[in-house]
């Protein structure tokens, strides 16, 4: 936060009111960057907890009761808490600068949508030391795990999902109406950058989906404390109804963790390898087409509940069909690659990583979405490996990529190259020893969210934890280097990466608090 | 109008978060409508609403009907059908029963859910009479026999030759109560 200490002549308020009060724009990114470091380390501890109780067979450190609790609040966290509002400060903190704007569209609207989450958090994780303990129902919270056996928390897991869905509609809404609202004069919507692009996509399937999510949890609070039997087939309603209606909201969701990653690797790929993004226009309509298309793909999570064969098929091609888009995508990013004058500064380590190891999840995806093969596969470590490595390295590792990238310009200083190099390559040494393996014990058929195992998945699991705790640990260094990098980095230069293009390299540096008055003039140069 | 259209807009935006909240509880009867209209979740009908003379065989087809009872989150009531299966032909009427003894001290309010696997046979089973319709109450101890006449469509798909019949009996006293029955 001291990165803004000394920027703070140029007009922000002193002391804390300055963070609670403040409707500026960088600020209110940097906030939702350290809350969601913070969410990292909060939802990584329970990681621990989990690869600790597995790093051998039998039950040593945890009762199942609590297994389930980290299981599921790990997921929780993960999701609502490291991985959305990362994006959201990383939209705050660039999407302004990128378009020529001088602040966000609704300033007042981006402090609340910050402010909410804090609470929102409090308010899950006090579940835990709750009478009969936190959720325990899995993140996908299937009923009636979540209703007719819910623990007592529930009601408090309904009303922190609510906060947070109202956090990330009020952020989308937004973005969007900056970005349309915004620009610099002369800048067209094919003018916009990539981060910019995926971004706007984003916000409109946040603004699409988030609202199904609240109509979800509704259900839910009215089945448990009104009477209702949406979910309770008891009184006529259907179990399968919720999965249905969950997975509507959650399969956009996944792309909403996604597609803004897909946007900073295309930031990064063309300033480190010295040439334009290849398929500028392709890349946009391959975002769009991803977002419409994951609104039909939903019950591919779903196979095994006893669907009709047309089901199964429909579901099953439409879910390869995104392979085709998203193929577009990975194919641009090589392009762009191919022949270039590429140096490996960190962020362009990460953002190469991001398009190896999300690759690699991609095609573990489509391995699950043949529905035959998806029994064998279905709620086995397969599954963790698969979405592991689509977020871990995918959507973590673009937030770390962006942040790297953009860190010169934010705080003035430049981080240690050799620190980042050190960071990178534990965590992907971490990230792989962690995940690869569970790709293993999955197909050869271990349950997921079980806290023991059989025997013969001892040694998978044994270097699994181990890898984990490699991963985890290694972020405690990231936090050294971004400590380091406000405090003592030397000077950044004005244009740290020489490729880098684009009006946020523009404002001088540090950025300072208030840039783009005056908008700039885009185009006919 | 134009204005709260307009997705570049607050007010457009929260135009489609509204429609959006209120499309999540849309689903619901969609759902239903959805599994109605193609027959997907086995769902049965109400009784019967045709032709009431329709009792002889139309055809020679042979279709085995399974009996299943269930109990929901386990009932210590007992509940099993009077004959596991029958075997019968299209369009024949028959009936059996189902015996429910609610083992409670206390009277109580009992809801069976009907289910036909495979899926799309559910269409083709007429009820005329199943004690499903309706809620079932049941004194402390008491033993109970419930009637069900049913036959087979003559639309029967040809490769249909043997369904299951699943009822699953709720507890919903405290449902029934609520609603003064």
């Amino acid at each position: 936060m001291s990165a803004h200490a000394e920027t703070a002549h140029h007009g922000p308020a002193s002391g804390i009111s300055r963070w609670i009060l403040t409707t500026n724009h960088k600020d209110i990114g940097t906030m939702y960057l350290v809350f969601s470091l913070l969410m990292l380390f909060v939802g990584g501890s329970m990681a621990f907890v989990i690869r600790a109780e597995l790093f051998q067979p039998g039950l040593q450190m945890v009762m199942p009761e609590f297994f389930n609790q980290m299981t599921t609040m790990h997921g929780l966290i993960m999701v609502f808490g490291a991985v959305m509002p990362a994006f959201v400060g990383l939209a705050n903190w660039q999407i302004p600068l990128m378009i020529g704007a001088p602040d966000m569209a609704l300033p007042r609207l981006n402090n609340l949508s910050f402010w909410i989450l804090p609470f929102a958090f409090a308010m899950l994780l006090s579940t835990l030391l709750m009478p009969g303990g936190a959720p325990d129902f899995g993140w996908t919270f299937y009923a009636p795990l979540s209703t007719t056996y819910a623990p007592p928390s529930v009601t408090f897991f309904i009303f922190a999902i609510h906060m947070m869905g109202i956090s990330s509609i009020l952020g989308a809404i937004n973005v969007v109406v900056t970005i349309f609202n915004m620009r610099a004069p002369g800048m067209k919507l094919m003018d916009m950058p990539l981060f910019v692009w995926t971004w706007l996509i984003t916000a409109f399937l946040l603004i699409a989906v988030m609202p199904v999510l609240a109509a979800v949890v509704t259900m839910m609070l009215m089945d448990v404390h009104f009477g209702t039997s949406f979910f309770n087939a008891a009184g006529g309603g259907d179990p399968v109804l919720f999965q249905h209606v969950f997975w509507f909201f959650a399969h956009p969701e996944v792309y909403i963790m996604v597609l803004p990653a897909f946007g900073v690797i295309s930031q990064i790929v063309p300033t480190f390898a010295r040439k334009p993004l290849f398929g500028y226009h392709s890349m946009v309509y391959a975002t769009a087409a991803i977002a419409v298309m994951s609104f039909i793909v939903w019950a591919h999570h779903m196979f095994t509940v006893g669907m009709p064969l047309a089901g199964e098929l429909f579901f099953m091609y439409t879910t390869m069909l995104i392979a085709v888009p998203t193929g577009v995508k990975v194919f641009n990013w090589i392009s762009t690659m191919f022949r270039g004058s590429m140096t490996f500064e960190t962020p362009m380590l990460f953002a190469i990583a991001f398009i190896v190891l999300f690759t690699i999840g991609g095609l573990s995806g489509l391995m699950l979405a043949i529905a035959p093969a998806d029994f064998q596969y279905h709620d086995t470590y397969f599954v963790v490996a698969h979405f592991h490595y689509v977020l871990v390295p995918g959507s973590v590792f673009g937030i770390i990529a962006g942040v790297y990238y953009w860190l010169p310009k934010w705080c003035g200083k430049m981080y240690d190259e050799k620190l980042g190099q050190w960071h990178f390559w534990l965590s992907f040494i971490g990230v792989n020893l962690t995940f690869f393996p569970m790709h293993f014990v999955g197909l050869a058929g271990m349950p997921r969210r079980i806290p023991d195992y059989a025997l013969q998945f001892a040694d998978f699991n044994m270097i699994t934890s181990i890898g984990a705790f490699l991963f985890g640990t290694t972020q405690l260094l990231f936090v050294y280097i971004l400590i380091k990098t406000v405090r003592s980095g030397k000077p950044a230069e004005q244009l740290p990466w020489d490729g880098a293009q684009g009006l946020e390299w523009s404002v001088p540096t540090p950025a300072p608090y208030h840039t783009f008055s005056t908008p700039p003039v885009v185009g006919d140069k | 109008m134009k204005r709260w259209l307009n997705p570049t807009t607050p007010g457009g935006l929260i135009a489609i978060v509204v429609l959006m909240f209120g499309f999540g509880f849309m689903l619901v009867p969609l759902y239903d409508v959805f599994c109605e209209v193609t027959g997907l979740n086995g769902k049965t009908g109400g009784p019967y609403q045709g032709a009431a003379s329709q009792t002889e065989a139309v055809d020679e087809r042979q279709v085995t009907v399974q009996f299943v009872a269930n109990r929901n989150a386990n009932l210590p009531w007992e509940f099993a059908p009077e004959q596991e299966e029958i075997k019968l032909q299209i369009g024949e009427r028959k009936q059996t029963a189902f015996y429910v003894s609610n083992t409670y001290d206390h009277a109580v309010v009992a809801q069976a859910i009907p289910s036909v696997s495979p899926a799309q046979a559910a269409d083709y089973l007429n009820k005329v009479e199943c004690f499903c319709f309706q809620q079932q109450p049941l004194q402390a101890g008491e033993q109970k026999g419930f009637p069900l006449v049913f036959f087979l469509d003559p639309d029967l798909p040809e490769e249909i030759t043997k369904l299951t019949l699943s009822y699953t009996l709720f507890d919903i006293s405290d449902r029934a109560a609520a609603e003064g029955y």
